[in-house]
C-alpha cells in the first residue's frame, strides 16, 4: 500500500470465500489500490481468519461513494437490530 | 528475425537473516554475459505483473530476479497473501533490505552475470528500490518508479518502517531514474520535489522525469491508472537508463 489507511476490528460469526465458508475472526478497512476493482483507489474490506491462512477471506473493493452509502446502511441496520433487541428485553 | 528464447523458473533464495524466500528468474537462453535486475514488488504482491515484467527484462537481454518479500506470510493466491501482509502493517523495512541483499547475492553468484546489476521497484516496491539503495553498495544502479512514502510524516512510522527512506539519502550508493506522474497522490508532486531537493543537496547522480497526464502506477496495464504513451515513454527511460549503467 502506499497510504497508511488500515482500520482492524475483531469480527466473530462467518464469511464466505472461493466457495466455502469459514468462521471470521476480523475484518481490514483499507483505502488502498484495489486488485480487481477499476479505482486508482478503493475502500477495500477483508473479512479474515488468520489462523487459517491467506485464503481465508471473504472480499469486496468498492468505490468511497459506496463505502460511505454502505456506513450509512450498516448504521441503520444496527439501530433496527439494537431497537428489536430492546424490545425482545422486554 | 533471430531466434530468442529465454529461460524463466521459480527458484528458492537466501533472504533476510538467512529465511528462504521464493523468486521468479528470467534471462535470455545462453551463457551471457548478461546484466542483472532485481525487481521489488509492490504492495498489491508478488503478483502476475511483477513476474510479466521480469520476463519483460529477459526479453530485453536482462536475466532479471523478482524475489517474493511476502513469503513469510503464508502460501496462497498473491491478493490474499497481500491482504494478509497489509492487514499485519506491511513487511518491516529492514527484512525487505535483508531480502533484497539475498537477491543480488544470488545474481552475483550467477556465472552468466556481467557483473552489473540494476534494481527496479514501482509504488511501495520504488520506496524499497530507493530504500536498499542506501543501504548498500552492491548494486550499480536504482530505478524508482512512484516510490510512495519515501518522504514520511512522524506520525506514519511504525516499528516496521522506523525511518522515512528521505532520511537516509545521504547513503545512496549509486545513480537513481526516478518516474513519476504529476497527478500522483503519494507520492505528490511536493513531496517528489522534497526527495530531488534531498538528492541535489548531498549531490547525488539522479535523473528524474515527471509526467503530466499521468497519476501512479502509470505502467500498470490492467488498472485504469494506466497512461499508453507515458508507460512507453518511462520504459524508454528505464532500458537507456539501465543500458548506461548496467553496460548492456
Amino acid at each position: 500500500m502506499c497510504t497508511s489507511v488500515v482500520e482492524v476490528c475483531s469480527a466473530e460469526g462467518a464469511g464466505k470465500g472461493d466457495g466455502s465458508w469459514f468462521a471470521v475472526t476480523s475484518a481490514v478497512v483499507s483505502y488502498d489500490h484495489p486488485h480487481h476493482a477499476l479505482l486508482e483507489d478503493a475502500i477495500t474490506i477483508d473479512f479474515v481468519n488468520p489462523e487459517l491462512g491467506p485464503g481465508a477471506r471473504a472480499a469486496v473493493e468498492i468505490t468511497l461513494e459506496s463505502a460511505k452509502a454502505l456506513a450509512a446502511a450498516l448504521a441503520r441496520a444496527i439501530a433496527g437490530a439494537e431497537e428489536m433487541e430492546g424490545r425482545r428485553g422486554l | 528475425m533471430a531466434y530468442r528464447g529465454m529461460t524463466a523458473e521459480t527458484i528458492s533464495i537466501s533472504g533476510h537473516n538467512g529465511d528462504k524466500i521464493s523468486a521468479y528468474v528470467a534471462r535470455p537462453q545462453g551463457s551471457g554475459p548478461f546484466p542483472g535486475v532485481v525487481l521489488i514488488h509492490h504492495n498489491p504482491g508478488w503478483d502476475e505483473f511483477y513476474c510479466e515484467t521480469t520476463r519483460k527484462f529477459a526479453h530485453h537481454g536482462y536475466a532479471a530476479i523478482s524475489h517474493n518479500l511476502f513469503q513469510r506470510a503464508g502460501e496462497g493466491r498473491s491478493d490474499d497473501v497481500a491482504a494478509k501482509v497489509r492487514a499485519e502493517g506491511g513487511i518491516p523495512d529492514a527484512q525487505a533490505i535483508g531480502d533484497t541483499e539475498g537477491a543480488v547475492k544470488w545474481l552475483r553468484a550467477q556465472s552468466w552475470l556481467n557483473g552489473k546489476v540494476g534494481v527496479f521497484g514501482t509504488c511501495s516496491g520504488g520506496r524499497l528500490a530507493f530504500l536498499f539503495a542506501c543501504h548498500t553498495k552492491s548494486i550499480n544502479c536504482v530505478a524508482e518508479l512512484w516510490g510512495g512514502r519515501v518522504v514520511m510524516k512522524k506520525e506514519e512510522l511504525t516499528p516496521k518502517m522506523p525511518t522515512a527512506p528521505i532520511e537516509f539519502t545521504k547513503n545512496l550508493s549509486c545513480p537513481i531514474l526516478g518516474l513519476f506522474g504529476n497527478e500522483d497522490a503519494a507520492p505528490t508532486p511536493d513531496q517528489v520535489n522534497q526527495h530531488e531537493a534531498e538528492l541535489k543537496k548531498h549531490g547525488k547522480n539522479y535523473e528524474f522525469h515527471r509526467y503530466d497526464g499521468a497519476g501512479h502506477g502509470f505502467f500498470y496495464y490492467d488498472r485504469p491508472m494506466y497512461r499508453v504513451e507515458q508507460a512507453l515513454d518511462g520504459w524508454k527511460k528505464v532500458f537507456a537508463f539501465y543500458e548506461k549503467h548496467l553496460g548492456k
